[in-house]
């Protein structure tokens, strides 16, 4: 059906666009050859928490975005005892990388499992429609690529992960294979008023809650491969309990010399993704000035908060302006998840301290009696 | 290792105190001291330049402490931390808690203990002894680490005074420099070897427990002058590789505790032997333990 959002969009896209118009899903399906006469880009995708260089605002119609994944299953460090984990990732990260489009585009993902894996794989968009999200067409073997397509027919922040089937699904979820895919509107962000929101740098954090097998002594056990974990794993991951719960696939992966860098009047976008456990975002001295907690920007976006909620398979997105430098720990605000597990990343902003908005009046001294 | 008149002293005071501990106060034989000394180092009387230990405040602001040149008289530490092996013995005789310590062979400094454990095994050591074993001050700790002491590991200094972040972010860039990979696995004794005063191990992977307090203090603009003080004993100062505070019931130094760099691997303690009367240690820790106080009240 067609929508009054649609309806407007529509309209807007054709004020702003002259020339080629996407068809929208509501309207005649688009053929081949058209989708073929679009406008190709090949993006390159880099590793988070940073995201590929991209438009906020789409600056033509729509085009056929192309990315490569290769699989990668390797052994990794996930905390600052040394503890080995059996990793499945996209693209050697975790989480996998950002893809950003816009509304309207065509995302090609050509994803390659290496036979120098031992597993199969496939990837499950929640931004995209039918196949259980391009799943049911993306199960490669070790040695066997495959390239999918699909249209962005919503904008907003969209989990992406592995799916195989059965007890492989969470299995390769909570172990590193989930990422994020941002479907930017082509008009780019907007308040609750419509009016133009943009950010100077977005920032990507997947959160990973592992489920490390422990010995009999209470140690993290280290497996040669991830065949040998599997059974241990799926022990610890049925009681729900994580051991680790982090950021960027290790414990301290955004801190010290990882710590996210701002300044004081800069606007940055925050994604926060979390393919298979609920959170609650917090940035410790700061605010959500504008948050789609559900992640999906036809909504507006709520403002001021304090803590947001990003539901366990979704990807949420808060704008915010730093107003004081300092050191800010960005943290899931279970705080033992926060400090025991893992949860935290920080921020390093530099700029000039504002007393207006705080100020130490008196230094702490012995409590007077008068 | 020289023989000062104080050890002359005290071995002519033992050869009287001993028949007379066995002896008993009431007439009754006592079970005479059952453990072997520790062996100690002798730390002649000295002046250090010691940057005394805490947060200091001037004009309202983080300031550092002045480092003050202060005298220490001579005293004996044990050359070695507390093995978990003795330890051990201590927790067999119902006297400390078991260590949080590593599972590892007992030829081992002691780790994971807390303050309250080292005080527990201090005085249990010396009724076991019949000497008078404490914790050394953060000071003592200094002097006997010598070219080894580490200090504080960060300038608490503002360095903008309009500006409290310009510190915090100093801060933060120095401690990720500082950042080396945990090493926690405990290390035979001798693994980091003797300091030019024959003290083992001191600046290793186990942090040493002091029976300084931390305090907060607000100085005057000579930078020596305290105008006011507040101490807090739930909290004492180690020493190790570089200073560290910590709460007297944490065991693992993981959780914090240092103003900049890797946190303590591990806690533990050495103690040491106080230039005391044996006769009086003896009376010290009989009373005590007729009093009951085996165990360290919280
Ligand atoms: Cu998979």
């Amino acid at each position: 059906m067609f929508t009054r959002r649609q309806a407007l969009l529509g309209a807007a896209a054709a004020t702003m666009v002259a020339g080629a118009l996407p068809k929208l899903a509501s309207a005649a399906p688009v053929t081949e050859a058209e989708i073929a006469a679009l406008p190709r880009q090949k993006i390159t995708l880099v590793a988070p928490p940073f995201v590929h260089a991209h438009d906020q605002v789409a600056t033509s119609g729509p085009k056929v975005v192309e990315f490569t994944m290769p699989i990668e299953e390797k052994k990794v460090v996930i905390d600052d005892e040394g503890t080995e984990f059996q990793a499945m990732t996209f693209n050697g990260s975790m989480p996998g990388p950002m893809m950003v489009v816009h509304e309207g585009d065509y995302v090609e993902l050509t994803l390659i499992n290496p036979d120098t894996n031992s597993m199969p794989h496939n990837i499950d968009f929640h931004a995209a429609t039918g196949a259980l999200g391009g799943g049911a067409l993306t199960l490669i073997n070790p040695g066997e690529q495959v390239k999918l397509r699909f249209k962005a027919t919503r904008s907003g922040t969209f989990v992406y992960h592995c799916a195989p089937e059965g007890a492989m699904i969470p299995w390769h979820v909570v172990s590193g294979m989930s990422g994020t895919i941002m479907v930017l509107p082509r008009e780019g962000l907007k308040n609750e008023k419509g009016e133009a929101l943009r950010y100077d740098k977005v920032f990507y954090i997947g959160e990973n809650d592992f489920y490390v097998p422990r010995d009999e002594e209470g140690n993290y056990k280290t497996y040669e491969s991830h065949g040998e974990s599997y059974a241990d794993t799926v022990q610890v991951m049925r009681g729900l309990i994580p051991t680790h719960v982090v950021f960027n696939g290790a414990k301290g992966a955004l801190t010290g010399d990882n710590a996210m860098k701002s300044k004081v009047g800069e606007t940055v976008l925050i994604v926060h993704s979390q393919a298979n456990r609920d959170t609650r975002p917090h940035l410790i001295g700061g605010h959500g000035d504008y948050v789609w907690e559900e992640g999906k920007f036809a909504n507006p976006p709520a403002k001021d908060l304090e803590t947001w909620f990003i539901r366990g398979g979704s990807a949420g997105a808060a704008l915010y302006t730093f107003l004081q430098p300092g050191v800010y720990a960005y943290v899931n605000h279970n705080l033992i998840e926060a400090v025991e597990l893992g949860a935290t990343a920080h921020f390093v902003v530099e700029g000039e301290w504002n007393d207006d908005l705080m100020k130490q009046v008196v230094a702490p001294s012995p409590i007077t009696t008068n | 290792m020289h023989v000062n008149l104080f050890e002359v002293a005290m071995g002519a005071v033992a050869s009287l105190a001993v028949p007379f501990a066995a002896m008993g106060v009431a007439g009754k034989p006592v079970d005479t001291p059952r453990l072997p000394l520790a062996e100690t180092v002798e730390i002649a009387a000295t002046a250090i330049d010691y940057p005394l230990p805490g947060e200091f405040l001037l004009d309202a602001r983080p300031a550092t402490a002045a480092s003050m040149k202060i005298e220490t008289p001579a005293f004996r530490i044990m050359k070695r931390q507390v093995s978990l092996a003795d330890y051990e013995l201590c927790v067999a005789d119902g006297a400390c808690r078991p260590a949080d310590a590593r599972p590892n062979p007992l030829d081992v400094p002691v780790t994971g203990v807390n303050w309250l454990d080292a005080e527990a095994y201090a005085s249990w050591y010396s009724r076991g002894t019949g000497v008078t074993w404490r914790l050394p001050t953060a000071l003592e700790a200094a002097v006997a680490a010598g070219e080894r002491f580490g200090g504080e590991s960060f300038t608490a200094q503002a360095d903008d005074p309009a500006n409290p972040a310009v510190r915090w972010l100093r801060r933060y860039r120095e401690e990720a420099a500082a950042k080396r990979p945990p090493d926690p696995e405990p290390k035979p004794f001798g693994h980091y070897g003797p300091n030019s005063m024959g003290i083992e191990d001191f600046g290793g992977n186990v942090w040493e427990w002091t029976s300084t307090c931390y305090e907060r203090v607000t100085l005057a603009s000579d930078r020596k002058t305290v105008l006011s003080k507040t101490e807090n004993c739930g909290v004492h100062v180690l020493e190790g590789r570089h200073r560290a505070y910590m709460s007297n019931f944490v065991r693992d130094g993981r959780s914090g505790g240092c103003a900049v760099g890797t946190p303590p691997e591990n806690l533990g303690f050495r103690l040491v032997r106080d230039n005391d009367f044996p006769l009086i240690a003896w009376a010290d820790a009989r009373l005590r333990g007729l009093l009951g106080q085996h165990s360290t009240p919280f």
